[in-house]
Order: structure tokens, then sequence, then C-alpha cells
């Protein structure tokens, strides 16, 4: 099928530029009005099949069913915790999921579970955009971030952090020693043996932010953190 | 910016007192994601003008009884510092600048895809730090782009552009000394892509004539700065990418 597009894929296109006519379907980050499909963020344009969609350059996190994120607890309620998982909607933690059983405010102290200002590693499991979204920590490895620091990063590179099956995370998990753990909110949890480690995984992150949108990413990823490696290892023998 | 007031306005080969023709834009200069705090933020140069705007959100909606069941509620202010005209401006804000802030928040809204994030807000805040004359057009200018970097979800950009009719002849992009000695001032802030006019002012008196000629000026001085507009949002993303990828 041949019918007209007005980019090439991959190319950068600004809100309201129009992207496709006629027989096309708005995928993500665009929308049809009178047959005409147009972007509304900035982004990278992409034509599959019959589909058009923008891959964002900058976007927020919108909360969605089953994704594990990383916020940060910003007040105690009444029987629950209120995180900020950097949405549009602050998100809700439950005392009765935390302590496993009824939430009793006599004797239950939620400040020892939690308490404002922790950091807390969650998953989604209720959101309808009507009420606030509702985390849990009843599995492994959820519940409080004891080590480790944390970057943000805008949560639709956060699938270029990934990499292709896992290829970028796998890499840089393997060339810096370091525990990575991606949040779907776009904030990262870096944890290493030594703060060395922990820089140059951030470096790298920080480095595919940036370059998000080029090709040839991983390579040149891998590229940086094996010289890196080999300078920090060349300065920390100088000192 | 001097204090004297020019005999003429144009002189007889229709050069203006910028040395501008009668249909040219001032000289523009726009940046974006200058500010490392907002979510999205846009900086415009026109002329004399300098204009910043920030963008925060969508966020849950303060104070909470503000919040619309079905739609994000986008709020606007336009300020001009102090230091932005000739005799210090007192930094309350006035009631110029009350309507302002109604009339480029009601600019701003039909771009908005504000069903998106219900009981959320979209705060816009609009810093003149410089002005001299076309602030309003300035300010939708770049408070659109400002929304475009905070990744907010828009149906295109607004660009905004005044014409006018000075010593009898009609002109594109009014400057201050221009907008005071001038008959005219028509504001017009304009989507591009779906050819929608969000804002349209007058004052002073033209004929429907004269009105139309000047519409349709203003709509060309848009179609320009969308151009630059469009421009501005790339320009930082394919920098890094000829960079990398030479």
């Amino acid at each position: 099928m041949n019918l007209p597009t007005f980019f090439e894929t991959r190319e950068i296109v600004t809100p309201g530029d129009l992207l496709a006519e006629d027989e096309y379907v708005a995928g993500d980050n665009t929308y049809k009005e009178e047959n005409k499909i147009y972007a509304t963020r900035v982004g990278l344009v992409q034509y599959e099949n019959r589909r058009v969609s923008v891959v964002a350059l900058k976007a927020f996190y919108v909360p969605s069913v089953g994704d594990m994120v990383i916020g940060k607890v910003v007040e105690i309620g009444l029987g629950s915790w209120i995180i900020d998982i950097r949405a549009p909607y602050p998100a809700l933690l439950r005392a009765s999921d935390a302590f496993n059983r009824p939430f009793r405010p006599q004797r239950d102290d939620m400040p020892s579970i939690l308490d404002v200002g922790d950091l807390v590693m969650g998953k989604i499991i209720a959101y309808d955009r009507t009420r606030a979204p509702l985390l849990t920590i009843r599995e492994p490895d959820l519940g409080r971030v004891e080590r480790g620091q944390t970057i943000e990063v805008t949560p639709t590179k956060i699938p270029r952090v990934i990499g292709r099956k896992g290829s970028m995370i796998t890499m840089l998990k393997n060339e810096t020693n370091c525990q990575i753990t991606v949040g779907q909110n776009g904030v990262i949890l870096v944890s290493g043996r030594s703060a060395k480690d922990e820089q140059l995984a951030v470096m790298a992150i920080r480095k595919i932010e940036e370059e998000a949108h080029t090709s040839g990413l991983t390579d040149r990823v891998t590229q940086m953190v094996k010289s890196e490696k080999r300078g920090v290892e060349h300065v920390s023998e100088e000192t | 910016m001097s204090r004297k007031k020019p005999e003429k306005l144009i002189d007889e080969k229709d050069v203006r007192l910028d040395g501008r023709g009668l249909k040219e834009l001032r000289p523009i200069k726009i940046e974006v994601g200058v500010l490392g705090n907002a979510d999205g933020s846009a900086y415009i140069e026109q002329g004399k003008n300098k204009i910043l705007a920030a963008v925060y959100g969508p966020k849950e909606a303060h104070p909470k009884h503000l919040a619309i069941a079905d739609r994000a509620l986008l709020r606007c202010r336009y300020h001009m510092a102090p230091f932005s005209v000739e005799d210090r401006k007192s930094p309350a804000p006035s009631r110029r600048e009350v309507e302002l802030s109604k009339v480029i928040r009601e600019a701003l809204e039909p771009a908005v895809f504000a069903e998106y994030y219900p009981r959320t807000s979209i705060d816009t805040f609009i810093e003149v730090l410089q002005a001299d004359g076309g602030t309003r057009c300035a300010a939708i200018t770049v408070a659109s782009l400002a929304l475009a970097d905070a990744g907010i979800p828009m149906r295109g950009l607004v660009s905004a552009c005044a014409a006018g009719k000075v010593e009898g002849r009609l002109v594109l992009d009014l400057m201050d000394a221009e907008d005071k000695g001038g008959e005219a001032d028509l504001p017009l802030a304009w989507m591009p892509n779906l050819n929608a006019i969000t804002l349209l002012q007058m004052d002073g008196n033209l004929t429907i004539d004269e009105f139309e000629q000047a519409l349709n000026m203003a709509v060309e001085g848009c179609k320009q700065i969308h151009g630059l507009q469009k421009e501005t949002l790339k320009a930082k993303y394919v920098a890094v990418k000829e960079e990398v990828e030479e």
C-alpha cells in the first residue's frame, strides 16, 4: 500500500505536523481529524503498516497497571501512604498491603515500615484515571529502597535504557558491576559496590538519555563505558 | 529606547523606525528548555521584547476545589518584570496583566488535549523581561513552545503576530512606538495546522477592507513564526543526532 505520508520514518516531528492522510490509523501521540493524522508531541515518527505513531522525545509518566515504579513517600495518611511516582496523579499504597493483614491504627506503626522521604519500589495494581493509582509492595524485590542512587530520565526513553531484548541493560550491568533497576516511571535505581561503579553507570544512562533518538546507540555506549573504565582504573593507579 | 517622540514613524520609502519594511517581522530568536527546574520552558527575543515562559504539570490541582472532573485545568500567568518598561512597573499584577493572562490562556486552551488528564492542572508562567510592543503575541508564541517542551500533548502549535495601521499604512508586527502612535493594532493567534484563530483583538479603527488585509498580513506573519517554532523544537535533537551519527 502506498498512500501519501509526509515524513520519513524516524524523522523528528513537532506537535501539529501532518503525518499522513486517509487510510492510516492514528497510534501513540497522534490524533486524527477530518481524515488527517497529526502529531501531538515532539518525537520520532513511525509508520508501521497502516499505523502512524510518534515516539515522544519528552513526556511525563502516565500510570499503567502492571508497571514497576520507583517513588517517594510524601505523606502518611489514615491507613495509606501517598507516594509521588512522577505522574500527574500521586499514588496510594494501602497500609493493609504492607502489613499483609487488616490495618489496626492503634497498634500498627506506619512510619516504621515507610516514612516520609523514603524511596519505595512498587507495582501498580489498579488505575483508571478516576482515582489515584494504587500500588502494591507484596511481591519479591518490592518495598523500601535501602541503598543505591536514583537517576531520573524521560519515561519514553526507558525502552532505550533497556534495549532490544534487554541488550543495553545487560551490557551495563555486566560492564559496571552495578545492580540497575528500572522503574517504568523514568526513575532508575543504580546500586554498585563502589561509588566509581555507580558513577560510570549513571554517566552511561545520561548518555543514553541524551542520544536516545539516534541509531547505533548500544555500540557507542559500550565503547564509552569500556574506555571510561580504562580511564578510571588509570586515574586510580596514579592517586 | 529613547524617550524622544519621532515625528514620522514611516518615511517616504516605506521604511520604519527600526529599518524594517511594512510587511517585515522583527528579528526573532527562540530557545526551548532554558530552565532546569520547570517541566517545560522557552525564551523568545522578538525585536526588543524578551520573554520567558515556564510550564509545570500536569500535576495534582491545588487548591483541590479548582480541579475539573473531566479535564485538566489550564492556568496562565502573564507578568511584566518591574524593569521591563521605562518607568518602573509595580510588580503587583495590574488590571492589564490579569486580562492578558486570561486571553493568553484562552488562546492556548484549544491547542491542549486537556481531556487526557482530568483533575490535574497545567500551569504556565510568562515573564516579560523587556517589553517593546506586541508582548501578548510573543507570549503566546513562546508559551506554546514551553507547553510542547513540557511534553504536553497538543493539537498543534499556536503562533501569534500582530498587524496594524500606522500613519495610514498597514504594517506587520508593531513595536511600542508604532502601537502608541498608530491608528490601529490587531493581534492574532493562529493554529497553522487547523487553520484556526484562537485570539483576535483590535483596538483603533480599520475599515472592513483594511481589516481583511491586516488579518491576512498577520496570518502571513504567523506562518513565518510557525516555521521558526518548529525549527527551534527540533534543533536540540537534530544537533545531537548530527554530532553522533556524522
